[in-house]
């Protein structure tokens, strides 16, 4: 370490590493009662490098054309050395990456998260969820596999709905009249460089933002609030060692059902990867029943609930846009579910519930039936936003501690 | 905390009901049941009986076109006792097409036959056991029934009005003249079945060995890294412990 001290004072000369060094992680004071519900952010930068690293690799033998596309993916999996560990890291990794990212904000809303004064790092957050959807899409194309082509079809068409420019739009989008080779090329450039770029500078942004205000925590309380002589917070710790340490568990654990998936059953049973994308995308032949990827059922499940085709493409658009008003919705005094009232409580368990219905609706194909159930559950999932400035004022919360209880 | 806990408890819960339910079917599995295959990937005996069977029957039609000869004869095992390919074997038993051992295994029908013939060309069936599975396949094949009607006299109960022609009719008929044909039959169309599956992803058994010692790494590595932390943490104490 001694003779490393002349470089390190040369660098700090230059730049401020020791200075980023300590804001970020050294000096970092992180509220000590953390729980299990904080491992999803540190998860998150690790399945975003993982995205990026073995994208990287597998773009070095994909072919982006409409020619090629597929027969380049089978010949990464049987023909280039570890090729399919590579394309597995990342198919798992793009199915994980969204259950990271749906824990990691659901823990927002456990313990409002969202709250004053973190609304940037939840807008940021969001912004940041935009990509990711926006990513993935991009991304189920480059197989050309049949289901890849016809999602591709659906999904592009929707903006068709928008009156008297929507048909001009879709063509724009597709840059031909349908989804071919065209958009596959123009889907390839947005997948491995425009969207990953805006990605990682929100992601840096949204950790700029976290450590300017300070980590929330289970208990929504404020360590800011209560300092010791020094200045620093009676209730913190500083990230490094602490939480570094204990992130290194988690992502130790993590990787343990990352891995299992992997090596043991990557295509999850044809959720992670879908059994008709072993076919190639063929114009002629549409798949029996056409479905998104899991990630994005929910969403598909309330456009599909909704007979006029305009009607459903907004009310899909408003089931995203919604989270972005999260922080102004709730007007409780409180942060953390711990001190809020039976109210909030459920009306949460039920937006869970109607959340994962909606999700499992939207992968099977309807039936008059389903269609009700799924009518109910979409409506649910829009009153719990829409009703939480009532519900959270007349809810009858506890009072909060001044110190945070052990975790 | 408790709370929180049921919470999970119960997101958990209704995750799990969803995955074991299963709904994500194959392409016209919906409705028919199918019969379990019961293959067996480390049976090399039964993949080289498959191998067999589809390059006498299959391969005039249908390719392979994602696997080469060398690359199925060294990993269902038709090698020497150093595990090197035997080439001469491969050529005589197996090739009927093409010239190097390293070629892919392309069907001598074009497209355009296929379709002149058929009307739809016989599909590529590298990736068929991933594309309708493993099971599906057994039972196809197995699912042939006579119907006038149709332009090979044959139809399918799990692939309507098929353009396929019972290719295996003779064999089948040949074998049910024997005590236990069916069970034979059934045996054949097993091998053929594993030998489509082990096609679809040669690594998989490779995959599965080293997902062993990957898991056990982790393990480990988990230990390791629960130890460390708790060390860390020895001094940090709950602030309401504090007062
Ligand atoms: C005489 C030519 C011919 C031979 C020999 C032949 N097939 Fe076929 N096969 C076809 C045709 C044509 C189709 C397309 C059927 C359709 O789409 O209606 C087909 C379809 C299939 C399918 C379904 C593909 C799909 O998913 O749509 C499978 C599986 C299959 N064949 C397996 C086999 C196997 C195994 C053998 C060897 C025992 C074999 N075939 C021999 C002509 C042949
Ligand atoms: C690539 C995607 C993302 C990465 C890498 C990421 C990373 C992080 C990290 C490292 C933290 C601090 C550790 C933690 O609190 O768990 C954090 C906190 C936070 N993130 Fe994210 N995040 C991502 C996406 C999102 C999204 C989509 C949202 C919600 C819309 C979001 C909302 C928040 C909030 C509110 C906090 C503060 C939590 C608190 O202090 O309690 N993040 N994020």
């Amino acid at each position: 370490m001694q003779i490393l001290n002349p470089l390190l004072n040369w660098i700090d000369a230059r730049f401020p590493l020791t200075t980023l060094w300590n804001e970020h992680l050294a000096k970092y004071y992180a509220p000590k009662n953390f729980n299990f519900w904080y491992y999803f952010g540190s998860l998150a930068l690790f399945v975003l490098a993982n995205q990026i690293i073995t994208g990287i690799w597998l773009t070095m033998s994909y072919t982006p054309n409409a020619e090629g596309a597929f027969d380049s993916i089978e010949y990464i999996m049987r023909e280039v050395p570890w090729g399919w560990l590579l394309r597995y890291l990342h198919s798992t990794g793009a199915s994980f990456f969204f259950i990271v990212i749906y824990l990691h904000m659901f823990r927002g809303v456990l313990y409002g998260s969202y709250k004053k004064p973190r609304e940037l790092i939840w807008l940021v957050g969001m912004l940041i969820f935009l990509c990711l959807m926006a990513e993935a899409f991009f991304g189920y194309l480059l197989p050309w596999g049949n289901m890849s082509f016809w999602g591709a079809q659906v999904i592009t068409s929707l903006f068709g709905a928008i009156p008297f420019v929507g048909d001009a739009l879709v063509e724009w989008i597709r840059g031909d009249y349908n989804v071919t080779g065209i958009t596959l090329n123009r889907f390839f450039a947005l997948h491995v460089i425009a969207v990953p770029l805006i990605f990682v500078g929100l992601v840096i942004a949204h950790i700029m933002a976290l450590h300017e205000v300070g980590s929330n925590n289970p208990d929504g309380i404020e360590i800011k609030a209560m300092k010791d002589e020094q200045g620093i917070p009676l209730d913190g710790i500083p990230f490094h060692p602490y939480y570094t340490v204990k992130d290194l568990m988690g992502l130790a654990a993590f990787l343990i059902l990352f891995c299992a998936v992997i090596f043991f059953i990557p295509d999850m049973g044809g959720l992670f990867l879908e059994h008709p994308n072993f076919s190639p995308a063929d114009p002629l032949k549409t798949p029996p029943h056409i479905a998104p990827a899991w990630y994005m059922t929910p969403y598909y499940a309330i456009l599909r609930a909704i007979p006029n085709k305009l009607a459903g493409v907004l009310a899909l658009a408003l089931s995203i846009a919604v989270w972005f008003f999260l922080p102004w919705l709730d007007r409780s005094p409180v942060k953390s579910i711990r001190y809020r009232g039976w109210l909030y409580k459920t009306a949460l368990f039920v937006f869970v519930i109607s959340f994962l219905l909606l999700g499992y609706l939207g992968l099977s194909p309807t039936s008059p039936a389903l269609v009700l159930i799924t009518r109910i559950a979409a409506t649910l999932y829009f009153l719990f936003f829409l009703l939480m400035p009532i519900y959270t004022t007349l809810d009858k919360v506890k009072p909060v501690p001044t110190r945070v209880s052990g975790s | 905390m408790k709370k929180e806990k049921g919470m999970l408890v119960w997101i958990c819960a209704c995750f799990v009901l969803m995955v074991c339910d299963f709904p994500f079917a194959y392409a016209n599995e919906e409705e028919v049941s199918l019969d379990k295959a019961n293959i067996d990937l480390t049976d090399k005996a039964s993949l080289q009986r498959g191998a067999r069977l589809f390059m006498d029957v299959c391969s005039g039609c249908h390719s392979l076109k994602y696997i080469r000869y060398s690359t199925m004869a060294k990993d269902i095992g038709i090698t020497n006792a150093k595990g090197g390919v035997l080439d001469e074997v491969v050529k005589a038993d197996l090739m009927f097409v093409g010239d190097k051992i390293t070629d892919p295994i392309i069907s001598a029908m074009t497209k355009e036959e296929g379709v002149a013939w058929f009307g739809t060309a016989p599909p590529d069936l590298s990736l068929e056991a991933r594309l309708r599975g493993t099971d599906w396949i057994y039972t196809y094949l197995r699912s042939f029934y006579l119907d006038p009607k149709k332009q090979w006299g044959v139809n399918n109960t799990i692939f309507p009005d098929v353009a396929m022609p019972d290719v295996l009719y003779n064999m089948q008929q040949q074998l049910l003249k024997e005590p236990g044909g069916q069970a034979k039959f059934d045996n054949a169309i097993r091998d053929l079945t594993n030998f489509l599956t082990y096609v679809a992803e040669p690594i998989k058994l490779v995959r599965e060995h080293i997902g062993i010692w990957v898991m056990l790494f982790l393990g480990i590595f988990f230990i390791f890294a629960w130890l460390l932390k708790r060390e860390y943490w020895k001094g940090v104490h709950s602030a309401r412990e504090d007062e």
